[in-house]
């Protein structure tokens, strides 16, 4: 467990940089942690963790890649463009979720 | 008379025509199963056909051999469900109306799904043995090897029996030592987990377990697809994994029927209440086996542990009773490692795979998470406990469908919510 000082309020995260505590999120906070993973959000990203939050609200976990594809209507390439190598994991970690069990 | 339809004659489906037939009254129910094709395959027996250890004979049996007389058998595919009219559509035209309804239905491999997967290369230097099919034509294959580089692959999660991967690559170490071929072969594991299992303890275990037997692994491996003139798998993040034989674990998904019946999921499994088994489309339906979304393993053992619940609750709801929320996601499985040894794991949503002993604190004769020749013999006997008692839903002496935590060693630190998917 650590905690991050993110625009003078302390957010909780584990020791991989979760948060755990979603109460703590907000889009400051995810533009934050995006720039930590050397991501700028933009519109296109932001469209993702919407999808995320809006998923997670129904589902109570991150949705993987074919959902992303399928109920989200992403494209896989776009989400390796918008967030390199890991999508689902780091577009978690932004969105202030856990770190998903089965995905990349 | 009121109706019961089984949808899917296989583990799951024939386990509950036989919990329902013992437990149901029989001249107000009717109880009627449906399922397309005639064999019921032994699914755990598909990993030691590409080895030569068991062939069709060991495998294959008639449904209809496991379904009780009293049960209506039709032999159909199914076109769809209706939730609204409480009736299934099937291929011949006919409709069949139901009071309640059980979707057994299953998973299967779905290699379409990845780009060039099917292509030159399929069946030819491209395997899987999740099918009769594939298990046969890999093993042809594996006779004519003469070394190189062997990839074991699986492309996305959930798949059926999660830690069959790890046995085949296990099992392949072994058998080609074994033909003198080992120092020839390079073993490669490429899964699109961070880490050998999903499970972090177990995970530890099976990853040291890889590296013993000299298997590489790569992981945060997901395929975009296949180069059948390179011969190579690449990842979306340009990553390329040449093979000279892939034995690939492809894509599982549920049902096409539960696709045209409008009431999947993304990969066609049935969105379920994850202890009491009901769906979460109708009242009136309820999910066993790998059909469902809950996020259990899928594996015959939990089908078991599942029929064992959902027969009571079947019962509560004909009587009008409240379901019980009795599931915990129970599972139970050998993990073969070669060497007439095997590891052997009991776990539910809340405890992952711990060590110890099963199923008797203390005694076994099982070791849990740890290799034992004792844990291969229960491997090698568990066929016979299939089809003669798990199929006809005979009870198990000394296990229990919720997990037993005695005998386990669980250390304090362990969370006790980790609900991930096995």
């Amino acid at each position: 467990m650590a905690v991050l000082q993110i625009n003078g309020s302390s957010i909780d995260v584990n020791d991989e940089g979760y948060m755990t505590n979603h109460a703590q999120w907000n889009p400051d906070v995810a533009a934050e942690l995006a720039k930590g993973l050397g991501v700028t959000l933009t519109p296109a990203h932001w469209r993702v963790l919407n999808f995320i939050d809006k998923d997670f609200g129904e589902k109570g976990v991150v949705p993987g890649i074919r959902r992303m594809n399928k109920v989200g209507g992403i494209p896989t390439k776009e989400l390796y463009d918008l967030f390199p190598e890991g999508p689902i994991k780091k577009a978690a970690k932004i969105s202030g979720y856990p770190k998903p069990a089965s995905c990349v | 008379m009121r109706q019961l339809v089984i949808l899917g004659a296989g583990t799951a489906g024939t386990m509950m025509a036989n919990h329902l037939h013992k437990s149901i009254d029989l001249h107000e129910w009717q109880i009627t199963i449906v399922d397309q094709y005639p064999k019921h395959y032994y699914q755990p027996g598909f990993l030691f056909i590409p080895f030569g250890l068991y062939s069709e004979k060991d495998v294959v049996k008639s449904k209809r051999e496991f379904i009780p007389h009293g049960v209506e058998y039709l032999e159909s595919a199914i076109d769809r469900i209706d939730p609204r009219t409480n009736s299934v559509m099937l291929a011949s035209g006919t409709t069949l109306n139901y009071d309640i309804l059980i979707i057994a239905t299953g998973a299967k491999t779905a290699p379409e799904q990845t780009e060039g997967l099917t292509g030159s290369d399929w069946r030819k230097r491209i395997f899987d043995f999740y099918t009769f099919e594939g298990a046969t034509a890999l093993h042809a294959a594996l006779e004519n090897w003469n070394g190189g580089r062997l990839v074991v692959h699986i492309t996305e999660l959930p798949i059926k029996c999660p830690v069959a991967p790890l046995e085949f690559s296990f099992l392949a170490d072994w058998w080609l030592a074994e033909r003198g071929l080992r120092d020839k072969t390079e073993l490669v594991y490429v899964t699109p987990l961070s880490s050998a299992f999903t499970k972090p303890i177990c995970a530890d275990v099976m990853g040291h377990t890889l590296t013993d037997k000299r298997i590489n692994t790569v992981t945060d491996f997901n395929i975009a697809r296949v180069d059948n003139d390179q011969h190579q798998i690449i990842s979306w993040d340009g990553r390329e994994v040449p093979y000279d034989l892939l034995v690939t674990i492809p894509t599982n998904m549920g049902d096409a029927m539960i696709e045209r019946s409008g009431i999947g999921d993304e990969l066609n499994f049935v969105p379920t209440d994850k202890h009491t088994l009901q769906s979460k489309v109708k009242d009136n339906i309820f999910v066993i086996g790998d059909a469902t979304d809950v996020p259990a393993s899928k594996a015959g053992s939990v089908a078991h542990f599942e029929s064992e619940v959902l027969t009571k609750n079947i019962l509560h709801y004909m009587h009008g009773e409240p379901l019980t929320e009795d599931f915990d996601g129970h599972a139970n499985c050998y993990i073969e490692s070669g060497f007439n040894k095997a590891f052997l794991i009991d776990f539910n949503y809340e405890l992952e795979p711990m060590p110890g002993t099963f199923p008797l604190p203390g005694i076994g004769p099982f070791s849990l998470l740890k290799e034992s020749y004792v844990n291969h013999l229960g491997k090698l006997a568990f066929r016979w406990i299939y089809w003669n008692g798990l199929l006809k839903a005979r009870p198990i002496p000394g296990i229990s469908h919720t997990m037993s935590r005695t005998g386990k060693r669980i250390p304090p630190t362990v969370p006790t919510d980790v609900a991930s998917e096995a």
